[in-house]
């Protein structure tokens, strides 16, 4: 049984997992990245092994992704998250043709191909607006476990839209609702508009190719992702509650092209 | 007790701090107030409106005319009337620097330039207020994240020698940026340094978007702070005026607007 890992070395978590040639997910782990990258990857790697019950040794090949992919010393190879997620993606929707990767730091937009090249794509890694960052800043302000935004914001009957585009410049004007009475769920999901239009702004510069996915961390947020939609005012995939393969696309796309590569390396030889 | 005599009030309500101010017919400042804003602005403006009085040792029954101005001028509910900020601090600049042909304000949340003609009038004006790199903000997470307080990273900023650049823009991001600077053993100083330089390159980049004329007059409550003043000369390579007032520069303005106001309204009734 061949089988290779995938790194997703991201600004907030490290994610890994371990694929049979059916790319099927055999073990994963997920660890906070924090300063030692390569810790991280160490362990959340170490994580995806247990689950699947294998040795290091078992493993055919490393692929690591992600901001921090430069700093996975067991890496055979390092692809972008670009390329990455693009594979993520088409694995669980293969109609995917725009992929919106959303996470901590950065949001990512491509077109691509069937077969997973990227075509065209843009990037926002300079400013917190539209990422998910935006959401634990808000998530510390009114005191709500992040893990509860999502939910708490499906309840929303009047949002409370928020002015501010700055993810720092917001916190005063929330502040200012939180004073004023509104309901916690309705200025949750003001907030969530905000960060959806940021986010989708980027999407729309390149033009929406239908299907278009959605990867990255705040694809588990479900609130992110019924304001991505009602701002979009279109389907966008994500998979799947529970599997969390939106979650785990840059780190399954990338144990994918470990694949391609062998196949390759192989074919030379 | 009343006193006799025509007095003005300017209270500027901003983001982070409410200022007061009441002067005389000789447009002398006789009381200041300055307090934080906090979540409930009305009270706030209602405060500092009290403590200026307070120091002045007058009575609302004394001032003729209270103009409100800054981001929460509409919630001095006592106010006769409502100025921009920007034509108050334009003002304001020049009472207390003459000489001031452009102001450049940085305050808890935003940032603007203001070109100043002769007679302390506007110009033109630009403004930040959409993303917090180049206001306050940026340096309060600093001294947030290095646990330090807000009003001592000027001086030690000053203590640096080198050069460290900061390149993240965003102020949440540049937290990660700090933090490992101090994981890799980089002096606080040469961090805050660093801090204080990338503010005073978007600020000074705003200001010639307007154009810079002699003199620049330095306000807000970041001209408080002396590493801020260093890091804006050097990045503008001319002297900018700063002066204790500074602070207050809005609320002055407003308190002059009121002042003319006054005497405005006292010429039509006698005209009348």
């Amino acid at each position: 049984m061949l089988v290779t890992a995938g790194i997703d070395a991201g600004a907030a978590t490290t994610k890994a997992v371990v694929l049979s040639e059916e790319h099927v997910i055999l073990g994963k782990g997920v660890v906070p990245s924090r300063a030692d990258l390569a810790a991280a990857a160490e362990a959340a790697f170490l994580l995806a092994l247990e689950q699947a019950g294998l040795a290091r040794e078992a493993i055919a090949y490393v692929v690591s992704t992600g901001f921090g992919r430069y700093m996975v010393p067991f890496r055979d190879i390092q692809v972008t998250d670009l390329t990455s997620h693009a594979q993520g993606a088409l694995y669980y929707f293969p109609s995917t043709r725009s992929v919106l990767d959303i996470g901590a730091q950065s949001t990512r937009v491509s077109h691509i191909e069937p077969w997973g090249r990227v075509k065209v794509f843009r990037l926002n890694a300079k400013c917190a607006a539209g990422a998910g960052t935006f959401l634990v800043r808000v998530a510390k302000y009114l005191e709500v476990p992040l893990e509860d935004l999502g939910p708490l914001s499906l309840r929303s009957e009047e949002p409370q839209p928020i002015s501010s585009v700055c993810a720092v410049l917001a916190e005063t004007e929330i502040i200012n609702h939180l004073t004023a009475g509104i309901k916690l769920e309705d200025i949750l999901k003001g907030a969530m508009l905000a960060i959806a239009d940021q986010g989708l702004g980027l999407l729309k510069r390149v033009g929406v190719e239908p299907e278009v996915t959605l990867t990255g961390g705040v694809s588990k947020n479900v609130g992110m992702v019924a304001a991505l939609r009602q701002q979009l005012g279109q389907h966008i995939n994500v998979s799947a509650d529970g599997e969390e393969g939106s979650f785990f696309a840059g780190a399954q796309g990338a144990g994918i092209l470990g694949f391609m590569r062998l196949k390759k390396l192989r074919g030379a030889g | 007790m009343s006193r006799n005599g025509l007095f003005a009030a300017g209270v500027d309500v901003g983001s982070t701090q409410t200022k007061g101010i009441i002067v005389d017919r000789q447009r002398r400042i006789l009381g200041r107030s300055l307090l934080d804003t906090g979540a409930n602005v009305t009270r706030a403006a209602e405060r500092g409106y009290e403590a200026a009085l307070g120091e002045a040792g007058l009575t609302p029954a004394d001032i003729a005319f209270v103009v409100g101005t800054g981001y929460g001028r509409y919630r001095v509910t006592f106010g006769n009337a409502q100025i921009s900020e920007i034509g108050c601090h334009a003002r304001g600049a020049k009472l207390v620097f003459p000489g001031t042909h452009t102001v450049l304000d940085i305050g808890g949340q935003d940032s603007k330039v203001i070109r100043v003609g002769d007679e302390g009038e506007v110009v033109d004006f630009s403004m930040n207020d959409k993303c917090a790199a180049g206001t306050g903000r940026f340096l309060a997470m600093a001294a947030d994240t290095m646990d330090l307080a807000l009003e001592n990273i000027g001086d030690i900023s000053l203590r640096s020698t080198t050069h460290l650049p900061i390149t993240t823009t965003c102020t949440v991001f540049v937290e990660s940026e700090i933090v490992a600077y101090l994981a890799r053993g980089r002096k606080p100083e040469d961090i805050l340094r660093g801090m204080h330089r990338a503010i005073a390159s978007r600020c000074t980049s705003l200001m010639h978007r307007v154009g810079v004329e002699e003199e620049v007059t330095f306000t807000g409550g970041v001209s408080l702070n002396i590493g801020m003043v260093k890091a804006l000369e050097e990045a503008l390579e001319m002297g900018v005026n700063v002066s204790p007032e500074s602070h207050y520069v809005g609320a002055i303005g407003a308190a002059l607007f009121a002042l003319e106001r006054a005497q405005a309204g006292m010429a039509a009734v006698r005209e009348g």
